[in-house]
Protein backbone atom coordinates (compact mmCIF):
# COMPACT_ATOMS: atom_id res chain seq x y z
CA UNK A 1 0.00 0.00 0.00
CA UNK A 2 1.62 3.44 -1.10
CA UNK A 3 1.26 6.29 1.36
CA UNK A 4 -1.25 8.03 -0.21
CA UNK A 5 -3.54 5.10 -0.22
CA UNK A 6 -3.09 4.53 3.24
CA UNK A 7 -3.41 8.26 4.42
CA UNK A 8 -6.95 8.50 1.85
CA UNK A 9 -7.81 5.00 3.74
CA UNK A 10 -7.23 6.37 6.94
CA UNK A 11 -9.32 9.57 5.87
CA UNK A 12 -12.05 7.63 4.90
CA UNK A 13 -12.30 5.75 7.99
CA UNK A 14 -12.61 9.07 10.21
CA UNK A 15 -15.04 9.80 8.64
CA UNK A 16 -17.42 6.60 8.41
CA UNK A 17 -15.97 7.20 12.30
CA UNK A 18 -18.15 10.74 13.11
CA UNK A 19 -21.00 9.32 11.08
CA UNK A 20 -21.07 6.11 13.12
CA UNK A 21 -20.95 7.96 16.42
CA UNK A 22 -23.99 10.56 15.12
CA UNK A 23 -25.93 7.10 14.51
CA UNK A 24 -24.69 5.42 17.98
CA UNK A 25 -25.94 9.02 19.86
CA UNK A 26 -29.14 8.52 17.89
CA UNK A 27 -29.85 4.62 19.01
CA UNK A 28 -30.11 5.65 23.04
CA UNK A 29 -32.30 8.49 22.02
CA UNK A 30 -34.76 6.30 19.69
CA UNK A 31 -35.21 3.50 22.37
CA UNK A 32 -35.39 6.06 25.68
CA UNK A 33 -38.37 7.57 23.37
CA UNK A 34 -39.88 4.23 21.90
CA UNK A 35 -40.45 2.51 25.42
CA UNK A 36 -41.95 5.82 26.98
CA UNK A 37 -44.29 6.26 24.14
CA UNK A 38 -45.04 2.22 23.78
CA UNK A 39 -45.04 1.48 27.62
CA UNK A 40 -46.39 4.92 28.86
CA UNK A 41 -49.37 5.39 26.32
CA UNK A 42 -50.75 2.03 27.93
CA UNK A 43 -52.09 3.60 31.16
CA UNK A 44 -52.67 6.95 29.76
CA UNK A 45 -56.28 8.10 29.78
CA UNK A 46 -58.37 10.73 30.76
CA UNK A 47 -58.39 9.10 34.58
CA UNK A 48 -54.64 9.97 34.50
CA UNK A 49 -55.12 13.27 34.28
CA UNK A 50 -58.25 13.47 36.17
CA UNK A 51 -57.89 10.98 39.26
CA UNK A 52 -56.10 10.94 42.32
CA UNK A 53 -53.69 7.72 42.83
CA UNK A 54 -55.38 4.73 44.03
CA UNK A 55 -54.34 2.77 47.02
CA UNK A 56 -51.86 0.08 46.77
CA UNK A 57 -53.13 -3.21 44.80
CA UNK A 58 -55.97 -1.35 43.44
CA UNK A 59 -55.79 -0.72 39.92
CA UNK A 60 -56.64 2.30 37.42
CA UNK A 61 -56.42 6.08 39.57
CA UNK A 62 -54.21 9.03 37.58
CA UNK A 63 -51.89 11.80 39.10
CA UNK A 64 -54.15 14.71 38.86
CA UNK A 65 -52.16 15.52 42.45
CA UNK A 66 -49.02 15.28 40.22
CA UNK A 67 -49.85 17.51 37.57
CA UNK A 68 -51.01 20.26 39.43
CA UNK A 69 -47.86 20.17 41.84
CA UNK A 70 -46.30 20.33 39.24
CA UNK A 71 -47.74 23.28 37.24
CA UNK A 72 -47.95 25.30 40.99
CA UNK A 73 -44.28 24.74 41.34
CA UNK A 74 -43.00 25.85 37.80
CA UNK A 75 -45.39 28.58 38.19
CA UNK A 76 -43.59 29.31 41.25
CA UNK A 77 -40.39 29.29 39.85
CA UNK A 78 -41.03 31.23 36.81
CA UNK A 79 -42.63 34.13 39.19
CA UNK A 80 -39.04 34.08 40.98
CA UNK A 81 -36.84 33.82 38.24
CA UNK A 82 -38.56 35.64 34.93
CA UNK A 83 -37.90 39.20 36.62
CA UNK A 84 -34.16 38.24 37.97
CA UNK A 85 -33.53 36.56 34.58
CA UNK A 86 -34.66 38.43 32.25
CA UNK A 87 -33.42 42.01 34.04
CA UNK A 88 -29.86 40.61 34.78
CA UNK A 89 -29.91 39.56 30.78
CA UNK A 90 -30.59 43.36 29.39
CA UNK A 91 -28.33 43.93 31.97
CA UNK A 92 -25.23 41.58 30.37
CA UNK A 93 -26.29 42.39 26.79
CA UNK A 94 -26.51 46.14 27.19
CA UNK A 95 -23.31 46.46 29.12
CA UNK A 96 -21.26 43.93 27.78
CA UNK A 97 -18.13 45.37 28.13
CA UNK A 98 -18.06 46.51 31.55
CA UNK A 99 -16.26 44.16 33.94
CA UNK A 100 -19.24 43.23 36.31
CA UNK A 101 -20.98 41.87 33.19
CA UNK A 102 -18.05 39.87 32.49
CA UNK A 103 -18.68 38.35 36.09
CA UNK A 104 -22.50 38.13 36.02
CA UNK A 105 -21.98 35.73 33.20
CA UNK A 106 -19.57 33.95 34.99
CA UNK A 107 -21.79 33.85 37.82
CA UNK A 108 -25.19 32.32 35.58
CA UNK A 109 -23.11 29.55 33.76
CA UNK A 110 -21.09 28.62 36.92
CA UNK A 111 -24.67 28.50 38.95
CA UNK A 112 -25.88 26.94 36.05
CA UNK A 113 -23.29 24.08 36.06
CA UNK A 114 -24.29 23.43 39.83
CA UNK A 115 -26.14 20.06 40.80
CA UNK A 116 -29.20 19.72 41.18
CA UNK A 117 -28.97 17.77 44.07
CA UNK A 118 -26.71 20.89 45.71
CA UNK A 119 -29.75 23.11 44.50
CA UNK A 120 -31.79 21.08 46.50
CA UNK A 121 -30.14 20.84 49.95
CA UNK A 122 -29.02 24.35 49.40
CA UNK A 123 -33.01 25.64 49.05
CA UNK A 124 -33.24 23.00 52.30
CA UNK A 125 -31.37 25.04 54.54
CA UNK A 126 -32.50 28.46 53.30
CA UNK A 127 -36.13 27.53 52.56
CA UNK A 128 -37.27 24.19 54.79
CA UNK A 129 -35.22 24.35 57.94
CA UNK A 130 -35.85 28.15 59.33
CA UNK A 131 -39.89 26.80 58.77
CA UNK A 132 -39.19 23.68 59.86
CA UNK A 133 -41.91 22.35 56.93
CA UNK A 134 -41.48 21.26 53.53
CA UNK A 135 -43.48 23.40 51.31
CA UNK A 136 -44.59 24.20 47.85
CA UNK A 137 -42.74 27.32 48.51
CA UNK A 138 -39.74 26.00 49.00
CA UNK A 139 -39.58 23.53 46.05
CA UNK A 140 -40.70 26.72 43.72
CA UNK A 141 -37.42 28.55 45.49
CA UNK A 142 -35.33 25.82 44.22
CA UNK A 143 -37.17 25.06 40.78
CA UNK A 144 -36.33 29.07 40.21
CA UNK A 145 -32.84 28.89 40.67
CA UNK A 146 -32.55 26.36 38.62
CA UNK A 147 -34.56 28.41 36.35
CA UNK A 148 -32.88 31.97 37.03
CA UNK A 149 -29.11 31.56 34.56
CA UNK A 150 -31.15 29.48 31.71
CA UNK A 151 -33.37 32.56 31.38
CA UNK A 152 -30.79 35.32 32.07
CA UNK A 153 -28.10 33.65 29.25
CA UNK A 154 -31.18 33.58 26.40
CA UNK A 155 -32.18 36.86 26.96
CA UNK A 156 -28.73 38.55 26.78
CA UNK A 157 -28.30 35.97 23.40
CA UNK A 158 -31.69 37.53 22.14
CA UNK A 159 -30.96 40.90 23.16
CA UNK A 160 -27.90 40.90 21.15
CA UNK A 161 -29.88 39.10 17.80
CA UNK A 162 -31.76 42.46 17.36
CA UNK A 163 -29.94 44.66 15.03
CA UNK A 164 -27.50 47.55 16.69
CA UNK A 165 -29.49 50.10 13.74
CA UNK A 166 -32.89 49.48 16.14
CA UNK A 167 -31.00 50.41 19.16
CA UNK A 168 -28.95 53.38 17.59
CA UNK A 169 -32.25 54.92 15.61
CA UNK A 170 -34.19 55.20 19.39
CA UNK A 171 -31.02 56.82 20.65
CA UNK A 172 -30.51 58.90 17.78
CA UNK A 173 -34.70 60.28 17.90
CA UNK A 174 -33.75 60.98 21.63
CA UNK A 175 -34.30 58.28 23.81
CA UNK A 176 -32.72 57.54 27.34
CA UNK A 177 -30.87 54.52 26.98
CA UNK A 178 -33.31 52.75 29.46
CA UNK A 179 -36.68 53.83 27.10
CA UNK A 180 -34.44 52.47 24.12
CA UNK A 181 -34.26 49.61 25.47
CA UNK A 182 -37.64 48.40 27.09
CA UNK A 183 -39.58 50.33 24.25
CA UNK A 184 -37.61 49.37 21.46
CA UNK A 185 -34.77 46.48 22.09
CA UNK A 186 -36.90 44.27 24.82
CA UNK A 187 -40.52 44.08 22.27
CA UNK A 188 -38.30 43.03 19.76
CA UNK A 189 -37.04 40.09 20.96
CA UNK A 190 -39.65 39.31 23.47
CA UNK A 191 -40.51 35.86 21.11
CA UNK A 192 -37.08 35.45 21.52
CA UNK A 193 -37.27 35.96 25.33
CA UNK A 194 -40.83 33.91 26.05
CA UNK A 195 -38.96 30.85 24.06
CA UNK A 196 -36.22 31.41 26.06
CA UNK A 197 -38.52 30.93 29.56
CA UNK A 198 -41.01 28.06 27.97
CA UNK A 199 -37.70 25.79 27.78
CA UNK A 200 -36.58 26.95 31.08
CA UNK A 201 -39.84 25.80 32.43
CA UNK A 202 -39.81 22.82 30.59
CA UNK A 203 -36.29 21.84 32.26
CA UNK A 204 -37.59 22.86 35.59
CA UNK A 205 -40.70 20.61 35.45
CA UNK A 206 -38.49 17.64 34.60
CA UNK A 207 -36.27 18.46 37.50
CA UNK A 208 -36.67 15.45 40.41
CA UNK A 209 -33.47 16.00 42.66
CA UNK A 210 -34.26 19.63 43.84
CA UNK A 211 -38.13 18.66 45.41
CA UNK A 212 -36.65 15.66 47.16
CA UNK A 213 -36.65 17.45 50.17
CA UNK A 214 -37.83 20.72 49.80
CA UNK A 215 -41.22 20.30 48.22
CA UNK A 216 -41.14 16.35 49.20
CA UNK A 217 -44.32 14.77 48.10
CA UNK A 218 -48.22 14.40 49.03
CA UNK A 219 -50.91 12.04 48.80
CA UNK A 220 -52.94 14.41 48.71
CA UNK A 221 -54.36 16.90 46.79
CA UNK A 222 -53.01 20.39 47.74
CA UNK A 223 -52.90 23.57 46.30
CA UNK A 224 -51.68 25.51 49.81
CA UNK A 225 -48.12 27.03 49.04
CA UNK A 226 -47.20 25.88 52.84
CA UNK A 227 -47.68 22.62 52.76
CA UNK A 228 -45.54 19.92 50.88
CA UNK A 229 -47.04 18.78 47.27
CA UNK A 230 -46.69 16.07 45.17
CA UNK A 231 -45.50 16.65 41.57
CA UNK A 232 -45.34 14.47 38.23
CA UNK A 233 -41.26 13.88 39.13
CA UNK A 234 -41.11 12.65 42.65
CA UNK A 235 -44.07 10.48 41.86
CA UNK A 236 -42.28 8.95 39.04
CA UNK A 237 -39.51 8.41 41.44
CA UNK A 238 -42.12 7.03 43.68
CA UNK A 239 -43.28 4.78 41.18
CA UNK A 240 -40.34 3.93 39.26
CA UNK A 241 -38.47 2.37 42.21
CA UNK A 242 -41.61 0.71 43.79
CA UNK A 243 -42.66 -2.78 43.60
CA UNK A 244 -45.65 -2.72 42.11
CA UNK A 245 -46.83 -3.42 38.62
CA UNK A 246 -49.63 -0.99 38.44
CA UNK A 247 -47.05 1.95 39.84
CA UNK A 248 -44.54 0.92 37.10
CA UNK A 249 -47.28 1.56 34.52
CA UNK A 250 -48.26 4.93 36.39
CA UNK A 251 -44.26 6.04 36.19
CA UNK A 252 -44.13 5.16 32.15
CA UNK A 253 -47.18 7.25 31.98
CA UNK A 254 -45.72 9.92 34.10
CA UNK A 255 -42.49 9.76 31.82
CA UNK A 256 -44.60 10.00 28.87
CA UNK A 257 -46.15 13.25 29.61
CA UNK A 258 -43.11 14.96 30.82
CA UNK A 259 -41.37 14.02 27.82
CA UNK A 260 -44.35 15.16 25.48
CA UNK A 261 -44.07 18.34 27.47
CA UNK A 262 -40.28 18.55 26.67
CA UNK A 263 -40.55 17.77 23.00
CA UNK A 264 -43.48 20.36 22.59
CA UNK A 265 -41.73 23.42 24.20
CA UNK A 266 -38.33 22.50 22.43
CA UNK A 267 -40.15 22.10 19.01
CA UNK A 268 -42.22 25.70 19.56
CA UNK A 269 -38.68 26.92 20.77
CA UNK A 270 -36.96 26.26 17.62
CA UNK A 271 -40.21 27.59 16.04
CA UNK A 272 -39.73 30.83 17.52
CA UNK A 273 -35.91 31.13 17.22
CA UNK A 274 -36.18 30.54 13.94
CA UNK A 275 -38.15 33.63 13.00
CA UNK A 276 -36.37 35.69 14.97
CA UNK A 277 -32.93 34.59 13.90
CA UNK A 278 -34.49 35.58 10.09
CA UNK A 279 -35.24 39.03 11.21
CA UNK A 280 -31.52 39.08 12.42
CA UNK A 281 -30.59 38.33 9.07
CA UNK A 282 -32.44 40.80 7.79
CA UNK A 283 -31.95 43.91 9.87
CA UNK B 1 -20.93 21.10 61.77
CA UNK B 2 -20.75 17.93 64.02
CA UNK B 3 -19.38 16.02 61.17
CA UNK B 4 -16.56 17.71 61.05
CA UNK B 5 -15.87 18.12 64.51
CA UNK B 6 -16.29 14.46 64.93
CA UNK B 7 -14.51 13.11 62.23
CA UNK B 8 -12.61 15.71 60.82
CA UNK B 9 -10.27 14.94 57.54
CA UNK B 10 -11.38 11.45 58.36
CA UNK B 11 -14.48 11.46 56.48
CA UNK B 12 -13.02 11.49 53.25
CA UNK B 13 -10.63 8.65 53.84
CA UNK B 14 -12.64 5.98 55.63
CA UNK B 15 -15.03 3.67 54.14
CA UNK B 16 -17.77 2.65 56.56
CA UNK B 17 -20.89 3.71 56.14
CA UNK B 18 -23.06 2.81 59.23
CA UNK B 19 -25.79 5.79 59.87
CA UNK B 20 -26.95 2.98 63.04
CA UNK B 21 -23.51 3.10 64.44
CA UNK B 22 -23.10 6.94 63.91
CA UNK B 23 -20.05 5.69 61.69
CA UNK B 24 -19.45 8.18 58.52
CA UNK B 25 -16.88 7.72 55.88
CA UNK B 26 -17.07 9.23 52.49
CA UNK B 27 -14.68 7.71 50.50
CA UNK B 28 -17.18 5.20 49.05
CA UNK B 29 -19.04 8.03 47.74
CA UNK B 30 -15.81 9.96 46.40
CA UNK B 31 -15.10 6.80 44.57
CA UNK B 32 -17.84 6.14 42.69
CA UNK B 33 -18.62 9.53 41.52
CA UNK B 34 -15.00 9.91 40.03
CA UNK B 35 -15.09 6.44 38.66
CA UNK B 36 -18.81 6.38 37.12
CA UNK B 37 -17.77 9.70 35.66
CA UNK B 38 -14.25 9.11 34.28
CA UNK B 39 -16.08 5.89 32.96
CA UNK B 40 -18.73 8.04 31.21
CA UNK B 41 -16.18 10.25 29.95
CA UNK B 42 -13.53 7.58 28.47
CA UNK B 43 -17.10 6.34 26.46
CA UNK B 44 -18.87 9.60 25.94
CA UNK B 45 -15.92 11.42 24.55
CA UNK B 46 -15.13 9.79 21.29
CA UNK B 47 -18.44 9.90 20.26
CA UNK B 48 -19.11 13.48 21.52
CA UNK B 49 -16.53 14.86 19.28
CA UNK B 50 -17.05 12.80 16.44
CA UNK B 51 -20.57 14.42 16.53
CA UNK B 52 -19.24 17.47 16.89
CA UNK B 53 -16.98 17.34 14.19
CA UNK B 54 -19.50 15.44 11.67
CA UNK B 55 -21.95 18.72 12.07
CA UNK B 56 -19.44 20.85 11.68
CA UNK B 57 -16.90 20.14 9.35
CA UNK B 58 -18.94 16.73 7.19
CA UNK B 59 -22.58 17.08 7.06
CA UNK B 60 -24.61 18.19 4.21
CA UNK B 61 -25.81 21.68 5.54
CA UNK B 62 -29.08 20.51 5.35
CA UNK B 63 -28.49 17.71 7.68
CA UNK B 64 -27.01 20.45 10.09
CA UNK B 65 -29.75 21.71 11.80
CA UNK B 66 -31.62 18.68 12.19
CA UNK B 67 -28.83 17.01 13.59
CA UNK B 68 -28.42 19.49 16.25
CA UNK B 69 -32.11 19.57 17.10
CA UNK B 70 -31.89 15.77 17.63
CA UNK B 71 -28.50 15.60 19.74
CA UNK B 72 -30.09 18.55 21.68
CA UNK B 73 -32.93 16.51 22.61
CA UNK B 74 -30.63 14.07 24.22
CA UNK B 75 -29.72 16.84 26.90
CA UNK B 76 -33.38 17.61 26.98
CA UNK B 77 -34.96 14.60 27.83
CA UNK B 78 -35.54 14.51 31.97
CA UNK B 79 -33.18 12.35 34.21
CA UNK B 80 -35.75 10.75 36.13
CA UNK B 81 -37.09 9.80 32.51
CA UNK B 82 -33.19 8.44 32.13
CA UNK B 83 -33.75 6.58 35.30
CA UNK B 84 -36.62 5.56 34.47
CA UNK B 85 -35.54 3.68 31.16
CA UNK B 86 -32.46 2.34 32.77
CA UNK B 87 -34.17 0.31 35.82
CA UNK B 88 -36.61 -1.09 33.18
CA UNK B 89 -34.55 -1.70 30.23
CA UNK B 90 -31.06 -1.09 30.82
CA UNK B 91 -30.93 -2.70 33.92
CA UNK B 92 -32.16 -5.88 32.38
CA UNK B 93 -30.15 -5.71 29.18
CA UNK B 94 -26.73 -5.30 30.91
CA UNK B 95 -27.57 -8.09 33.31
CA UNK B 96 -28.35 -10.75 30.20
CA UNK B 97 -24.56 -9.38 28.87
CA UNK B 98 -22.97 -10.02 32.42
CA UNK B 99 -24.99 -13.50 32.47
CA UNK B 100 -23.21 -14.40 29.42
CA UNK B 101 -19.94 -13.53 29.72
CA UNK B 102 -17.54 -16.87 30.12
CA UNK B 103 -16.30 -17.85 33.64
CA UNK B 104 -12.97 -16.86 33.16
CA UNK B 105 -13.69 -13.21 32.64
CA UNK B 106 -16.04 -12.75 35.40
CA UNK B 107 -13.29 -13.68 37.70
CA UNK B 108 -11.09 -10.80 36.88
CA UNK B 109 -11.56 -8.28 39.19
CA UNK B 110 -12.58 -5.36 36.61
CA UNK B 111 -15.64 -8.02 36.25
CA UNK B 112 -16.32 -9.28 39.60
CA UNK B 113 -19.56 -9.27 41.81
CA UNK B 114 -22.75 -10.01 40.98
CA UNK B 115 -24.64 -10.40 37.77
CA UNK B 116 -27.23 -7.69 39.32
CA UNK B 117 -26.91 -5.33 36.57
CA UNK B 118 -27.48 -2.54 38.68
CA UNK B 119 -24.26 -1.26 39.15
CA UNK B 120 -21.71 0.77 37.97
CA UNK B 121 -21.26 -0.10 34.05
CA UNK B 122 -25.27 0.74 34.20
CA UNK B 123 -24.62 4.16 36.14
CA UNK B 124 -21.39 4.90 33.58
CA UNK B 125 -23.37 4.00 30.77
CA UNK B 126 -26.42 6.18 31.26
CA UNK B 127 -24.19 8.95 32.52
CA UNK B 128 -22.31 9.20 28.70
CA UNK B 129 -25.63 9.60 26.92
CA UNK B 130 -26.41 12.29 29.43
CA UNK B 131 -22.74 13.90 28.77
CA UNK B 132 -22.79 13.73 24.93
CA UNK B 133 -25.02 16.36 23.78
CA UNK B 134 -22.89 18.90 26.29
CA UNK B 135 -19.34 17.99 25.25
CA UNK B 136 -20.47 17.73 21.63
CA UNK B 137 -22.16 21.18 21.46
CA UNK B 138 -19.70 23.31 23.18
CA UNK B 139 -17.31 21.10 20.62
CA UNK B 140 -19.27 22.06 17.65
CA UNK B 141 -19.06 26.02 18.80
CA UNK B 142 -15.29 25.68 19.69
CA UNK B 143 -14.56 24.00 16.22
CA UNK B 144 -16.91 26.86 14.63
CA UNK B 145 -14.38 29.27 15.63
CA UNK B 146 -11.46 27.86 14.14
CA UNK B 147 -10.53 30.35 11.45
CA UNK B 148 -11.16 28.90 8.20
CA UNK B 149 -7.38 29.67 7.27
CA UNK B 150 -6.14 26.71 9.15
CA UNK B 151 -8.37 23.86 7.04
CA UNK B 152 -7.53 25.60 3.72
CA UNK B 153 -4.02 26.01 4.57
CA UNK B 154 -3.73 22.05 5.87
CA UNK B 155 -5.64 21.38 2.26
CA UNK B 156 -3.60 23.37 0.32
CA UNK B 157 -0.44 21.39 1.45
CA UNK B 158 -2.11 18.65 0.07
CA UNK B 159 -3.77 17.13 3.48
CA UNK B 160 -6.66 14.39 3.21
CA UNK B 161 -9.87 15.27 5.23
CA UNK B 162 -8.63 13.84 7.82
CA UNK B 163 -5.74 15.93 8.31
CA UNK B 164 -7.24 18.97 7.72
CA UNK B 165 -9.99 18.18 10.86
CA UNK B 166 -7.06 17.10 12.68
CA UNK B 167 -5.21 20.29 12.24
CA UNK B 168 -8.52 22.13 13.24
CA UNK B 169 -9.06 20.26 16.18
CA UNK B 170 -5.60 20.67 17.33
CA UNK B 171 -6.30 24.26 17.41
CA UNK B 172 -9.50 24.23 18.91
CA UNK B 173 -8.03 21.43 21.86
CA UNK B 174 -7.89 24.33 24.75
CA UNK B 175 -11.87 24.64 24.24
CA UNK B 176 -12.63 21.19 23.42
CA UNK B 177 -10.83 20.15 26.61
CA UNK B 178 -12.90 22.91 28.36
CA UNK B 179 -16.11 21.01 27.03
CA UNK B 180 -14.93 17.64 28.26
CA UNK B 181 -14.39 18.95 31.42
CA UNK B 182 -17.96 20.67 31.35
CA UNK B 183 -18.95 17.32 30.75
CA UNK B 184 -16.93 16.12 33.63
CA UNK B 185 -19.07 18.45 35.64
CA UNK B 186 -22.47 17.45 34.42
CA UNK B 187 -21.69 13.69 35.25
CA UNK B 188 -20.34 14.08 39.00
CA UNK B 189 -23.35 15.87 39.65
CA UNK B 190 -25.74 14.23 37.74
CA UNK B 191 -28.04 12.30 40.74
CA UNK B 192 -31.72 10.34 39.31
CA UNK B 193 -30.90 8.66 36.91
CA UNK B 194 -27.24 7.37 38.34
CA UNK B 195 -29.23 6.98 41.74
CA UNK B 196 -31.84 4.97 39.84
CA UNK B 197 -29.06 2.69 38.28
CA UNK B 198 -25.85 2.14 40.47
CA UNK B 199 -27.41 -0.17 43.07
CA UNK B 200 -26.52 2.38 45.87
CA UNK B 201 -23.94 0.11 47.86
CA UNK B 202 -21.28 2.34 49.91
CA UNK B 203 -18.44 -0.23 49.06
CA UNK B 204 -15.41 1.08 46.92
CA UNK B 205 -15.10 -1.87 44.10
CA UNK B 206 -12.80 -2.13 40.90
CA UNK B 207 -15.71 -4.18 39.43
CA UNK B 208 -17.69 -2.73 36.82
CA UNK B 209 -20.35 -5.57 37.73
CA UNK B 210 -20.75 -4.15 41.49
CA UNK B 211 -23.57 -1.72 42.90
CA UNK B 212 -21.67 1.23 43.84
CA UNK B 213 -23.06 4.59 45.39
CA UNK B 214 -22.03 8.39 44.29
CA UNK B 215 -22.10 12.01 46.31
CA UNK B 216 -25.19 12.92 44.52
CA UNK B 217 -27.06 9.44 45.11
CA UNK B 218 -26.49 9.16 49.08
CA UNK B 219 -27.67 12.52 49.48
CA UNK B 220 -30.64 12.13 47.43
CA UNK B 221 -31.23 8.98 48.92
CA UNK B 222 -30.95 9.47 52.57
CA UNK B 223 -31.38 12.61 53.31
CA UNK B 224 -34.78 13.30 53.69
CA UNK B 225 -34.73 9.87 56.33
CA UNK B 226 -31.46 11.42 57.76
CA UNK B 227 -32.93 11.36 61.95
CA UNK B 228 -29.90 12.71 63.93
CA UNK B 229 -27.75 15.36 63.73
CA UNK B 230 -24.77 13.68 62.72
CA UNK B 231 -26.42 11.95 59.99
CA UNK B 232 -27.59 14.68 58.71
CA UNK B 233 -24.55 16.94 58.75
CA UNK B 234 -22.61 14.17 57.15
CA UNK B 235 -24.58 14.57 54.00
CA UNK B 236 -24.38 17.98 54.32
CA UNK B 237 -20.73 17.73 53.95
CA UNK B 238 -21.07 15.30 51.75
CA UNK B 239 -23.24 17.97 49.16
CA UNK B 240 -20.81 20.77 50.05
CA UNK B 241 -17.56 18.55 48.74
CA UNK B 242 -19.74 17.80 45.65
CA UNK B 243 -20.76 21.83 45.15
CA UNK B 244 -17.09 23.03 45.56
CA UNK B 245 -15.91 20.48 42.99
CA UNK B 246 -18.09 20.77 40.03
CA UNK B 247 -17.50 25.04 40.97
CA UNK B 248 -14.04 24.41 40.39
CA UNK B 249 -14.48 22.34 37.37
CA UNK B 250 -17.48 24.27 35.69
CA UNK B 251 -15.05 27.67 36.31
CA UNK B 252 -11.77 25.86 34.91
CA UNK B 253 -14.25 24.35 31.94
CA UNK B 254 -15.67 27.93 31.55
CA UNK B 255 -12.25 29.73 30.99
CA UNK B 256 -10.80 27.31 28.50
CA UNK B 257 -13.73 27.74 26.42
CA UNK B 258 -13.66 31.49 26.70
CA UNK B 259 -9.70 31.69 26.21
CA UNK B 260 -10.41 30.06 23.25
CA UNK B 261 -13.30 32.14 22.09
CA UNK B 262 -10.95 35.34 23.03
CA UNK B 263 -8.24 33.92 20.86
CA UNK B 264 -10.76 33.65 17.85
CA UNK B 265 -11.80 37.31 17.75
CA UNK B 266 -7.54 37.96 17.44
CA UNK B 267 -7.01 35.60 14.32
CA UNK B 268 -10.35 35.32 12.71
CA UNK B 269 -9.98 38.62 11.11
CA UNK B 270 -7.91 38.66 8.30
CA UNK B 271 -9.41 35.28 7.28
CA UNK B 272 -12.64 36.94 6.88
CA UNK B 273 -11.16 39.91 4.71
CA UNK B 274 -9.83 37.40 2.36
CA UNK B 275 -12.86 35.97 2.16
CA UNK B 276 -14.43 38.75 1.00
CA UNK B 277 -11.40 39.29 -1.39
CA UNK B 278 -12.16 35.91 -3.24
Amino acid sequence: MTPTTRRKLLSSLFVGFCAGAVLLALIPLAFVLFFVVSQGIRSLNLAFFTHMPTPVGEAGGGMANAIVGTLILSGLAAGMAVPIGVLSGIYMSEYAGSRFAAVVRFAADTLNGVPSIVIGLFAYVVAVLPFKQFSALAGGFALGLMMIPIIARTTEEMLLLVPGTMREGALALGATRARAVFSVVLPAALPGIVTGVVLALARVAGETAPLLFTAFNNRFFSTSLKEPISSLTVQVYTYATGPYDDWHRQAWSGALVLVSIVLICSLLARLATRRLERMHARG
Amino acid sequence: MPSIQKFGLRFWRTDVWDPVAGEFGALPFIWGTLYSSVLALLVATPIALGIAIFISELCPAALRQPLVFVTELLAAIPSIVYGLWGIFVLVPAVRAVETSLPDAVRSLPLFSGPPLGLGMLSAALILAVMVIPFISSISREVLKSVPHAQREGAYALGATRFEAIRAAVFYARTGILGAVMLGFGRALGETMAVTMVIGNNPKVSMSLFAPQYTMAAVVANEFAEAADDLYLSALVEIGLVLFIITLVINALSRLLIWSMARTETVVAEPVESAEVLA
